[in-house]
């Protein structure tokens, strides 16, 4: 499985040894989140609060099966409601 | 995965979806909205107005005071009332609830402590609304009082009382008071070198106030439960799927005991994408075995339902001589009442959104005070932000004598700029925005004594959400469609347009449908200026299912395959010279044999649209004040945002004007007012004064339309982007007549005064 380059935003970095960006193998959203809460169990919380998902520049509010790849630029973001 | 049979490989709502340029026929018109007969002449019926036979009144019983212990609640005498039939507390709900769940379950019906001057405590059903409130007099509470605080910036202070002990989440910095629940960080580059290489730094403080989204029809529902544990609600919601899912899960029933319908909807903004009042009616229902209605008052909606948080904050931006912007960095303190999940991450990431930064950094604290649960509204947390970034931003712009726009512009974010939250923008309009406010006659337009002009910029995000669209035809030809996103902005007309679009019908021939939750897979709330972005999209594909069905039934009858017909002016057409010569067959025509030729004919479309695009909007505005009384009038106002594409353009319109005026109403006058007793002062629009026909000129707008790739027709929520800049482009003009800065909302003339008296003692 391809390894994808996650980014994390400035308060989730202290949960990922302190790194800006981590690479874990995921063909979809779900996949990836569940590979950064086996490797980094700090971050496990916050994912689980809920997160979007930025994929270059499109945020994904939800889905879990958006495919990522390695070439793409993905940010975690918190998790998008509107009023 | 989305189950999209017409989509693409990589997850259906992508870049690849905008496929339909035009020419319209029917998008872009302005027709009459299909439900505005109903409403002028008071045919429409909205929360209040559901009757059922045997119906008791409901009342509830709230806290006097901001933070106290329940040590005692005894219902005996109101029980003992003749026609009381039902009386709650929180032992009649779920236990055991977790999350927002155990948030929602604790604002709607007090625990162990009352926490906000208005907290629910206890709740009757009588035969009378007048019987209902003499019990609520009867049920004895026994309180102890405890310090309170409402202040954000006091809340964070050490010796501050402690709301709720164990309420933060991981991950916030060393030293926070408890009342401190979340912290976010975000940014890049480095923020100190970036403002070493400015010219000029300017930092200072800002102060917003809590502001109510001022709905005009208060919170009503009507509940009734079965004794065979099912139950119907009607209420006033922008989300009805949302109210079945809290129901169920705060009385302890599965979601599909419990329908919802949605009424008609009196506005909302976002402050009706919660509950209040409807599972304490349903609880009324189930213990009494009536049903049970129930309709908030306009001082319980200000004391119990969710105002906007408020916000104290820190903004530090650094400028060239030339305008370009080196470095700039935040810090958002945002309280949402005497629970978590202020919306502080909002407020940094939407803080410099509209800049192209090297160097920048936000960082947002979640507070709690003893106020009401705040709720959305709006582009929750944006609006505050804006008015903190661009009152510096203009501040900058004259200590350097340069023009407002063109340094937005220069410093303008657009494709390809990395977001001050993180990722790289795709296609975005605000150098659209600002290039066509640049062009309006209005910013060359001079001004008077005593008047000022303000320009501000704003940015929201938008959202998609599940979604579930069914298109029926009828058998002769006309549509009907079920959507599940209750129209708050003119959406069934949109939505109409669109179908009329795809199948080449009219517009009238076209019917749209809040359905209920039994009635429709699940949808998200109308929230996010999603509606006419995701059911709008759900709508188009349902059609193209449809057109599908329809073209096949033609190539049946014709003895061809379905790829040799197409669809054009409402009607089948063998396509080309290969696929024989036949007589085009209507819709009616198809329609009217659908029975003998396999059956109804409908269009379906499930799933979660992920690609609504982000939006941006500048605005312009002059005010004039009377430097004797602080009184502020607003001249001029304009609004230019990206709708990517306007689908009915008077709606979009009326989005713009809307979000511009209560944005002018949080600049100028709203807010709330706590006592020293912490109980709120002004719980009432005599007191709590939002903006009338009379307070504001006809505000122009500029509808600029930057495709959407995540849409069909390229079309971006518009609901929430045009409260964003108005808080700061308010603030602007003021200042600006004033010759002195204000940076704490409301500006209102006392106010306004204070500055102007500390002016002129500053150069005496």
């Amino acid at each position: 499985m391809a390894k994808v380059k996650v980014h994390l935003w400035s308060a989730l970095r202290a949960h990922a040894d302190g790194a800006e960006t981590v690479e874990v193998e995921a063909r979809t959203i779900g996949q990836m989140l569940d590979a950064l809460r086996a490797r980094y169990p700090g971050l496990a919380p916050a994912l689980d609060a809920g997160v979007s998902v930025s994929i270059d520049g499109r945020i994904i509010a939800a889905s879990l099966t958006e495919p990522v790849a390695p070439e793409q630029e993905i940010w975690l973001m918190q998790r998008l409601k509107g009023g | 995965m989305a189950l999209d049979e017409g989509k693409d490989v990589k997850g259906g709502h992508d870049a690849r979806e905008y496929d339909h340029q035009g020419p319209f026929r029917h998008v872009g018109t302005r027709p009459d909205r299909p439900d505005g007969v109903d409403k002028v002449t008071g045919r429409a019926h909205f929360g209040a107005d559901a009757y059922a036979p045997g119906m008791l009144h409901a009342a509830i019983l709230r806290s006097p005071h901001a933070h106290a212990r329940i040590l005692k609640i005894d219902t005996s005498r109101a029980e003992a009332l003749e026609g009381v039939k039902a009386v709650v507390t929180r032992a009649d709900f779920a236990e055991g609830l977790e999350g927002e769940d155990w948030n929602i379950l604790e604002n709607i019906m007090a625990g162990e402590k009352a926490l906000y001057d208005g907290h629910a405590v206890a709740a009757v059903a009588a035969t009378s609304k007048f019987i209902a409130r003499d019990a609520l007099a009867l049920i004895e509470v026994e309180y102890e009082i405890l310090p309170h605080v409402t202040d954000v910036d006091e809340a964070m202070q050490p010796g501050a009382p402690v709301i709720r002990e164990g309420a933060a989440e991981p991950g916030l910095p060393e030293g926070m008071h408890p009342n401190v629940v979340r912290y976010h960080e975000s940014g890049h580059g480095d923020v100190e070198a970036g403002f070493a290489e400015a010219d000029l730094v300017i930092q200072r403080h800002f102060a917003t106030e809590a502001t109510h989204q001022g709905y005009i029809e208060p919170h009503a529902c009507l509940a009734q439960m079965g004794p065979d544990g099912r139950g119907d609600l009607w209420c006033t919601t922008q989300g009805h799927w949302n109210v079945q899912k809290l129901c169920a899960s705060l009385l302890g029933v599965e979601a599909s005991a419990i329908r919802v319908t949605a009424s008609e909807i009196g506005g909302g903004f976002g402050g009706k994408t919660t509950v209040f009042i409807e599972p304490v009616a349903m609880a009324l229902a189930r213990k009494s075995g009536r049903p049970v209605k129930l309709v908030m008052s306009r001082e319980e909606v200000f004391r119990a339902s969710g105002p906007t948080s408020s916000a104290s904050m820190d903004v530090r931006i650094g400028m060239k001589k030339d305008g370009t912007m080196t470095a700039a960095e935040g810090t958002f303190r945002l309280q949402g009442g005497a629970f978590p999940y202020a919306p502080m991450e909002f407020t940094a990431m939407c803080a410099f959104a509209c800049y192209d930064l090297k160097h920048v950094r936000q960082r947002g604290f979640d507070v709690m005070t003893n106020r009401p649960k705040q709720a959305a509204y709006r582009a929750p947390g944006s609006p505050m932000a804006a008015f903190a970034v661009e009152s510096v931003v203009d501040e900058l712009c004259q200590k350097l004598g340069l023009d407002p726009i063109e340094v937005r512009l220069k410093n303008a974010a657009r494709e390809g700029t990395r977001a001050s939250y993180g990722p790289t923008y795709p296609r975005i309009g605000l150098v659209e925005t600002l290039e066509a406010a640049r062009a309006h006659p209005h910013y060359s337009a001079p001004l008077g004594p005593n008047q000022g002009r303000g320009i501000a910029c704003g940015f929201w995000f938008n959202y998609g959400g599940e979604t579930s669209v069914t298109l029926a035809l009828s058998m002769d030809g006309t549509v009907q469609i079920a959507v599940g996103t209750p129209d708050i902005g003119g959406s069934r007309a949109s939505m109409a347009l669109m179908a009329a679009e795809e199948l080449g019908i009219p517009y009238e021939d076209i019917r749209v449908t809040i359905a209920d939750t039994a009635s429709l897979g699940f949808n998200e709330i109308s929230h996010g200026s999603r509606v006419t972005y995701a059911s709008g999209l759900a709508v188009i594909k349902a059609a193209r299912d449809a057109k599908r069905k329809l073209i096949a039934r033609a190539a049946d009858k014709w003895g061809i395959d379905p790829e040799a017909v197409e669809w054009r002016d409402g009607a089948a057409w063998p396509a080309g010279d290969n696929a024989g010569s036949f007589e085009p067959l209507t819709i009616r025509e198809i329609c009217a044999e659908m029975g003998a030729t396999g059956g109804p004919i409908a269009g379906h479309y499930e799933a979660t649209p992920e690609g609504a695009g982000v939006s941006f909007a500048t605005h312009i505005v002059d005010a004039e004040l009377d430097p004797e009384t602080g009184k502020v009038t607003i001249l001029r106002y304009t609004v230019v945002q990206d709708a990517g594409k306007a689908v009915h353009p008077s709606y979009v319109e009326g989005q713009f004007q809307g979000g511009a005026a209560q944005g002018i109403g949080w600049a100028l006058n709203e807010e709330y007012i706590y006592g020293e007793d912490g109980r709120l002062q002004n719980p009432g629009f005599l007191d709590y004064r939002i903006p009338v026909a009379s307070d504001l000129p006809m505000i122009d707008t500029v509808i600029v339309e930057v495709p959407n790739p995540g849409h069909p027709y390229g079309v971006r929520g518009v609901g929430e982007t045009s409260i964003c800049p108005p808080l700061a482009a308010v603030a602007n003009a003021v200042s600006n007549a004033a010759g002195v800065r204000l940076r704490q909302l409301p500006m209102r003339p006392a106010r306004i005064l204070e500055a102007l008296e500390a002016q002129t003692d500053g150069e005496g």
